[in-house]
């Protein structure tokens, strides 16, 4: 008896209204969400490419390793470096030093600014040699016959909606920067919240697309 | 218990830590990139990648994201609903090996259609 009476108090002191069942602030939950069902998208697009892949005769396999998987090793890198960088604002934040923020947020930025100039020069790289959408150039169509024309549709639309998530964090962590006087410690903490998925995205993006499709040649 | 439970000091984790969790990612990245240039069934490939990128999206949401540092609550509510609805996603598999035997065998003649001349 006397443990049931307990286990009310404890659900009604959670969850009976006016307590925070999950000791974070509204934003921060509704960044969470937020970050779960964008978590979604991506899945079905990768999914999406996976069976598209799986459902092919032949698949292009045609990223060398010179200049592709470089460039997105060093993307790579260039994300992870600007999360652990997001890492020390937040911990600026929770110390109360905003100059602190924002020198750590402009590093981030630096970290996802050279991300998106070295995946624009890849697909140029890409798109100068023939790739469409729905359209391969004709010596990978005559190298890998019977391959899916749809290899450039999956290509573009995944590392798209990433690069555009990537575009609107620099965005986000811009006007973080800019409005860091006036920002409680959290907001800090939700942008980063942001910023770290949209890495965790390239986590999956990065094998997926490119490192499934290494060319042996080169 | 009382409804005006104590605020949990959050434990922020230091930069020692944050350090290494970062140079475990890179690490990671790069026993992957290692892996795709290992001649082996692309199938296996992809299973030993997605494994490796499982735990590093662990590493990142439990670490970077702070998730191990909040309450179990929220940690319950979001990650199960994230990996049931992922798995719901992958029904659509079958249906993929499934039309690649429908089509018609591949002709060695040249493609005309989906090509960029």
């Amino acid at each position: 008896m006397a443990s049931e009476v307990q286990a009310e108090q404890l659900i009604a002191a959670d969850w009976g209204g006016g307590a925070f069942p999950y000791r974070v602030g509204h934003r921060k939950l509704g960044m969470w969400l937020f970050i779960v069902s964008d978590s979604l998208t991506f899945s079905a697009l990768l999914i999406g490419y996976s069976y598209v892949r799986a459902s092919s005769d032949n698949w292009p396999t045609p990223f060398p390793f010179w200049p592709s998987i470089i460039f997105s090793s060093i993307m790579t890198l260039c994300l992870l470096s600007s999360s652990l960088t997001m890492v020390m604002a937040v911990k600026a934040s929770a110390r109360g030093d905003k100059a602190g923020v924002r020198r750590w947020i402009l590093g981030t930025i630096l970290g996802g600014a050279s991300f998106i100039v070295l995946h624009l020069i890849e697909w140029n790289h890409l798109i100068d040699e023939g790739l469409r959408p729905f359209a391969l150039p004709s010596e990978w169509a005559q190298r890998w016959p019977g391959a899916s024309p749809l290899f450039g549709a999956t290509f573009f639309a995944i590392t798209g909606l990433h690069m555009f998530h990537v575009f609107t964090g620099l965005i986000y962590l811009a006007s973080v920067a800019a409005m860091v006087k006036r920002l409680k410690h959290e907001d800090v903490e939700i942008s980063g919240l942001y910023w770290h998925f949209v890495d965790l995205v390239w986590m999956f993006v990065f094998p997926m697309i490119y490192l499934l499709s290494v060319d042996f040649r080169g | 218990m009382s409804a005006h439970m104590e605020e949990q000091p959050h434990d922020e984790g230091t930069t020692r830590l944050f350090v290494s969790v970062w140079v475990w990612l890179l690490a990671l990245t790069g026993l992957e990139v290692f892996l795709g240039y290992v001649h082996f069934d692309l199938k296996m490939k992809l299973v030993i990648l997605l494994g490796l990128s499982i735990v590093k999206a662990a590493l990142i949401m439990a670490y970077f994201m702070h998730l191990r540092f909040e309450r179990l609550s929220l940690i319950l509510t979001l990650v199960p609903a994230m990996v049931v609805c992922i798995c719901l996603l992958f029904i659509f598999f079958p249906d993929s090996f499934r039309s690649s035997s429908l089509r018609y065998p591949h002709t060695n003649s040249p493609q005309t259609t989906g090509v960029n001349p």
